[in-house]
């Protein structure tokens, strides 16, 4: 690996000091740091340990409340995002920013001062198609975003910044949304623009990825940098030491012995999408009693359609999904929950809580309609709060206020939430879609606990999700998704990362890998 | 020929659509923007009275113009102040904008030395082509005939599509619209974008006032045009914020003002009253057609139409 020459030139970006607080809570705090030029730079922390926050700063998005910045030696003070793309320093966000009813080219112009006055689609096309080729990244340039593959906006954003000559490239978490081929791709790119000269600063949680692709690592904890070490000296315990603070082991699963007859059955279920396409195209699954079974695909094979249409939500077009014996295929949303549905949907607040309400009525939120929290049509105010308590203090719910809205809570409390209130009702399956995602160390832990627990008390699981370390930690059997249909089964004890990749990014398993 | 029942009707459908051409233009711009304003009315109303009096003052009718212009843009910097910079509800700061732009042109109407109301205008808008163009079978009435805001108007139109769909700041203001986030990110001024054209909605939301007073009804009233600017608003969605729909839409509904006139010559007899809501049937029931079920997505209102933007929001 090319080391960059730091005794020489300046850093291409150096913070002294940087603080960053929202709301009086400090999310940077006394922040050192050094990019050195010509290097990947990873930065590595759990979720809210102050990573994105840095990056953002750097990238102009957020100003420091205090500290200094120097960019190529130079003090800088960037204003916004626009300043920093002039100086040379552009990001590709966890949220790609992409105009989604753009194409491809018009979000390259987007804001460009270079690109002329008067838009000529089919010159920026052109343009766009070039550098593509460039850095060996086939994109349509006619397409429009949300047409595209998320691994395929990712080449898009990066595209982006090249298209300006960004020198100073930060990537905010860009593996989170791939597959494992993908990824392998991304960081042969990020090692070709290294050697160009350019300097990247790479996000992660992941040890394996810091140790594959950085030069050098930067490990943030609560908002403060606990430690700069060069990648080839350090021992992955001790990053992840680093991390979290303390020694962690996450749960092991232990084969379950006792599964039982088949609670889920879904037959030829065949689900139209939001575009009016099939998303869920003839798939058939079993779940059976104490099983759980994992869901394997790149968003946007079917997933959300898949869950949607057993819980009810979608409607269903072909195809029968059993309930414990029962056909409940033509049955209401609520008709499904009382025969024993319990479902932890991938948004938390979009979909699975109700924002703007307290922590307690949302724990209420599918009880509400008998005892104890009503009787006949008058609620009883007192129920809420003595349940709400309890459950709070069962599922170690932690933050919560009294009267204030449940979004002011952190995505780990606010799972821990939504997976009390669906867990504490009458239930036979559980569908959980992502349930880890986006939450640190430790509440993942308490989280997969909470499902191989449901699992050890007879529920049958069907645990949907993008993340092969989710779903290797806690399958029982494991399925991959492609296009709305089930292209690979195997049992726990045979799968591994890379069987799964390959079947996720649709290569069929007789392929040599 | 020229005279025939159909060509008058277009012709009338013509001038009655212009001020509602220059409105749904302003409006679109502001809401490709991101930028719902319902205060269209008032800053028409307001546009039509300023425009009347500058006339009424000078006796130029391109001063006129000019007054209506700054008053509609003018009472847009309220509207843009409370969504932008203070991110209110938009829904009702532009109703408050309405019944303010209303007051005010009421008021105006009614205060100084020679109040306004009921005075003719001492300058009209009127065709500025020879007599010999006009006269022409078909396309003198139709391309001809017209005075010189109707030209702006089609200026206006063109000018305004080539804008969004073949020039850069087009394509800024497009991407404002659909996602603020991204567009900043990729080193956009948000708010300067929406101030700009919420400002220019105005600008032409004032001129369409305009030309009630100075044209189409040339002498004061309290309202001289009806709800026109709630028609506009409604024809943003049926146009699709595209310029060039919008200038047909407008038409069709400055036909269907006009309808009641046209069967009274063919000797229909409807109760006037009737035919007067026909415009505001009309506009319902495409909304109804339009918006219901799976064609709303195709109609590309923009994603991020209404929703304030907070940069920093986590």
């Amino acid at each position: 690996m090319s080391q960059g020459a730091h005794s020489q030139t300046p850093p291409a970006v150096e913070l002294r000091d940087m603080d960053k607080s929202f709301y009086g809570v400090f999310a940077n705090q006394d922040v050192n740091f050094s990019l050195a030029v010509g290097e990947v730079h990873a930065l590595l922390g759990e979720n809210g340990a102050g990573k994105s926050t840095l990056c953002s700063v750097i990238a102009g998005l957020y100003r420091p409340d205090s500290g200094e910045m120097f960019i190529d030696g130079a003090p800088t003070v960037f204003k916004s995002p626009k300043d920093a793309l002039a100086a040379g320093v552009g990001m590709v966000y966890q949220h790609f920013r992409l105009v989604s009813n753009l194409t491809v080219a018009e979000n390259l112009a987007l804001g460009n001062p270079e690109v002329s006055m008067r838009l000529s689609q089919k010159e920026l096309e052109e343009e766009a198609r070039e550098i593509g080729e460039k850095y060996d990244f086939p994109v349509d340039p006619s397409a429009r975003i949300w047409q595209l593959s998320v691994g395929q906006q990712q080449r898009v954003e990066i595209l982006k910044l090249l298209y300006r000559d960004a020198r100073i490239l930060i990537l905010d978490e860009p593996t989170a949304v791939l597959t494992p081929l993908e990824g392998e791709a991304l960081f042969r790119t990020m090692r070709v623009l290294a050697d160009e000269g350019r300097s990247l600063i790479f996000i992660s949680h992941k040890l394996h990825e810091v140790k594959q692709v950085s030069d050098r690592v930067t490990v943030l904890r609560e908002g403060r940098v606990v430690g700069l070490v060069e990648t080839a000296d350090a021992e992955p315990r001790d990053l992840a030491r680093m991390m979290v603070g303390k020694d962690l082991e996450l749960p092991t699963r232990d084969p379950n012995e006792s599964i039982g007859d088949p609670t889920l059955v879904v037959e030829d279920l065949v689900v139209q999408g939001d575009r009016g396409l099939t998303a869920v195209n003839s798939l058939s699954i079993t779940v059976n009693a104490g099983e759980v079974v994992g869901i394997a695909g790149v968003s946007g094979n079917g997933q959300r359609e898949l869950a949607q249409g057993i819980v009810g939500l979608m409607k269903v077009t072909g195809g029968s999904v059993n309930l414990e014996g029962t056909d409940v295929t033509s049955m209401s949303v609520l008709q499904r929950i009382k025969r024993g549905i319990a479902y932890v949907p991938q948004s938390r607040l979009g979909m699975g809580l109700a924002p703007g309400l307290t922590t307690e009525d949302n724990l209420a939120l599918k009880q509400y309609r008998g005892p104890p929290y009503s009787h006949g049509p008058l609620l009883s105010a007192g129920a809420f709060e003595s349940r709400g308590a309890e459950l709070i203090e069962e599922f170690d719910i932690r933050g919560v206020r009294p009267g204030l809205p449940i979004r002011l809570l952190s995505g780990g409390n606010l799972q821990k939430a939504l997976i009390a209130r669906e867990v504490v009702q009458d239930h036979c399956l559980l569908i959980a879609r992502s349930p880890t995602r986006g939450l640190d160390v430790g509440a993942t832990s308490t989280v997969r606990d909470q499902i191989l627990a449901e699992r050890d008390r007879g529920i049958a699981v069907l645990l949907i999700s993008e993340d092969l370390d989710e779903l290797l930690a806690l399958s029982d059997r494991l399925m991959v998704i492609y296009e709305g249909e089930i292209v690979g089964e195997m049992p726990a004890s045979e799968a591994t990362a890379e069987r799964l990749g390959l079947l996720m990014s649709g290569s069929s398993e007789e392929q040599p890998a | 020929m020229n005279d025939s029942v159909l060509m008058l009707t277009i012709v009338a459908a013509i001038g009655l659509g212009t001020p509602i051409v220059f409105a749904t233009v302003g409006e679109i711009l502001a809401e490709r923007s991101g930028i719902l304003n319902l205060g269209v009315q008032g800053m028409m109303l307001v546009g039509a009275v300023m425009g009347f009096w500058a006339t009424f003052q000078t006796g130029s009718l391109w001063l006129g113009v000019l007054a209506a212009i700054i008053a509609g843009a003018a009472l847009s910097v309220i509207h843009a102040f409370n969504s932008v910079t203070l991110r209110v509800s938009q829904i009702v700061s532009g109703l408050a904008l309405t019944i303010f732009g209303t007051g005010v042109a009421i008021f105006i109407g009614r205060v100084g030395a020679i109040p306004l109301i009921g005075e003719p205008s001492r300058a009209v808008f009127k065709p500025i082509l020879p007599d010999a163009l006009a006269d022409l079978p078909i396309v003198g009435p139709l391309i001809f005939g017209h005075d010189a805001l109707v030209y702006l108007s089609w200026i206006v139109v063109a000018v305004a599509s080539f804008y969004l769909f073949h020039t850069r700041p087009g394509l800024t203001v497009r991407a404002v619209g659909e996602d603020p986030a991204s567009a900043e990110a990729a080193g956009i001024n948000v708010s300067t974008v929406r101030y700009t054209h919420v400002m220019i909605g105005g600008a032409l939301a004032g001129l369409g006032g305009a030309y009630f007073s100075l044209a189409l009804v040339p002498s004061w009233q309290d309202n001289p045009m009806g709800a026109a600017g709630w028609i506009a608003i409604a024809l943003v969605i049926l146009a699709s914020w595209r310029p060039w729909r919008a200038l047909w839409v407008a038409y069709l509904f400055g036909a269907a003002g006009r309808v009641g006139f046209t069967l009274q010559t063919l000797g229909i007899s409807i109760p006037a009253s009737l035919l007067a809501m026909l415009p505001f049937v009309l506009a319902i029931l495409a909304m109804l057609v339009l918006t219901s079920g799976k064609r709303a997505r195709f109609l590309g209102a923009p994603a991020a139409l209404g929703i304030p933007y907070f940069r920093e929001e986590r």
